[in-house]
């Protein structure tokens, strides 16, 4: 038994490593946030990458796409193509409202090795004992569940699209996500499994990293109703990120829940 | 002589009874540009804590299009489109029209008619704000107390995309 946990502290180790030297940023930026008109679209990029907005590492994956309507219902993109370093698609808005665009990541991660050679596996959580093979070693289990979203209104702001789904870190907005300003204060709220997040730290960076010398970080922490405020330095696309991680593992074989959120919102000018 | 002395402080007296005028003299200046659209332009009356009190004018391209032609540009007015202008389903009778050409735009309002409808006495601010395709987008404010005691004649000067604001207010 000794032994069992001195195992399991060497992949909490390797697990919490990745997460430390996590640079990517994955995001979606749509081409408007705010339209209007008869038949109104918007185009969205989809990637992970250093820089922002810029890919430069691997496309969003399409096959997490949740884009849902001011009813709640969900439609489906249009014109959906990956590339090497971006994926695209176009959302037709059809409704008068708030849509909200989310890539949603909620699986399994295990790593093991077969006949001296790594291997890796991401899946499902009830996938899971059937792939990994018999005589499979050093296997290391992990449980993910991110989220990428951002939002675009057609007219009149709504928010029958931004329900928490109570899985996960979700975000609720007290100040409307499409109706941000620089210089004045945007106030979020985090919710863990549907439940107030106290105490995480929230990171907003604004887009161009390229063109300045400084990630030029604003920061913020939740309070204890899962609150939090940032005050926007300037007008910009910010990329708003917040994570976590802890032991609510659905997985027996997974002792840790990496969790993270993130948001990419447009602030305009006053 | 003697009715006619007698008739004129009557007529002083039922002077603020009468409506009110609130006129706005907006200038659309001239730019030396090679690529020029008329501007879009909203004028709206805010009250103190930003909410619309009334919309007065809204100017956007007119020329039809699957796409709502220049409805899909509102939102380039960002003040206005944000302080209520999403709230409008266009075109409003009385308020939008056809963009302007450079020159001044004068706009008369009465009080109790639509759009100015029946302000309240208070401290309000006069927006305009422009917005130009391929090109700039300014706000100019003009406090404003109403009714006005006196006729009074306020303004302020946009940098850019406007030029001279004028707000005349006869009581």
């Amino acid at each position: 038994m000794p032994k069992l946990s001195s195992k399991w502290t060497v992949l909490a180790l390797a697990l919490a490593l990745p997460l430390a030297a996590q640079a990517h940023k994955m995001w979606m930026v749509p081409s408007a946030t705010n339209v209007s008109g008869a038949d109104p679209w918007v185009t969205v990029d989809a990637a992970v990458s250093n820089d922002l907005f810029f890919p430069d590492h691997v496309p969003g994956d399409l096959s997490r796409l949740v884009i849902t309507a001011p009813d709640g219902s969900t439609v489906a993109p249009e014109n959906a193509a990956t590339g090497k370093y971006r994926s695209v698609f176009d959302v037709h808005l059809q409704q008068q409202g708030t849509y909200r665009i989310a890539l949603v990541n909620q699986g399994v991660f295990a790593g093991y090795e077969l006949g001296g050679e790594k291997k890796r596996w991401r899946g499902e959580a009830a996938e899971l004992d059937k792939a990994i093979p018999a005589g499979a070693q050093h296997v290391q289990v992990s449980e993910a569940s991110n989220r990428v979203e951002t939002f675009v209104t057609n007219g009149k702001p709504s928010d029958g699209a931004l329900k928490p789904g109570g899985k996960g870190l979700e975000l609720v907005p007290v100040t409307h996500v499409t109706d941000l300003v620089a210089g004045e204060g945007a106030t979020f709220q985090l919710l863990l499994d549907g439940k107030p997040a106290p105490d995480l730290k929230v990171t907003a960076i604004a887009g161009g990293t390229r063109y300045r010398n400084a990630q030029e970080e604003i920061e913020a922490t939740t309070g204890k109703d899962g609150r939090f405020t940032l005050t926007w330095p300037h007008a910009g696309m910010y990329w708003v990120n917040a994570s976590t991680q802890d032991g609510k593992t659905s997985v027996k074989q997974a002792r840790q829940r990496r969790l993270s959120y993130t948001a990419v919102l447009e602030v305009l000018p006053q | 002589m003697r009715r006619l002395l007698f008739t004129m402080p009557a007529l002083l007296l039922a002077a603020p009874v009468a409506a009110a005028d609130l006129d706005v003299t907006v200038q659309i200046p001239r730019l030396d540009v090679a690529e020029y659209h008329r501007p879009y332009l909203a004028a709206w009356i805010e009250r103190e804590d930003h909410s619309v009190a009334a919309q007065l004018a809204v100017w956007y391209a007119q020329k039809e299009s699957k796409e709502g032609a220049g409805t899909k540009w509102l939102p380039e007015l960002r003040q206005w489109w944000r302080r209520g202008g999403r709230e409008l389903q266009m075109p409003v009778d009385g308020v939008s029209g056809a963009t302007r050409p450079v020159g001044e735009q004068k706009l008369a309002f009465e009080q109790g008619k639509a759009p100015l409808g029946q302000l309240a006495p208070g401290k309000y601010t006069l927006v305009v704000e422009a917005a130009r395709e391929v090109g700039g987008r300014e706000v100019v404010r003009v406090p404003f107390q109403w009714p006005a005691a006196a006729p009074q004649h306020l303004g302020a000067k946009g940098g850019s995309e406007l030029g001279e604001v004028k707000l005349d207010l006869a009581p």
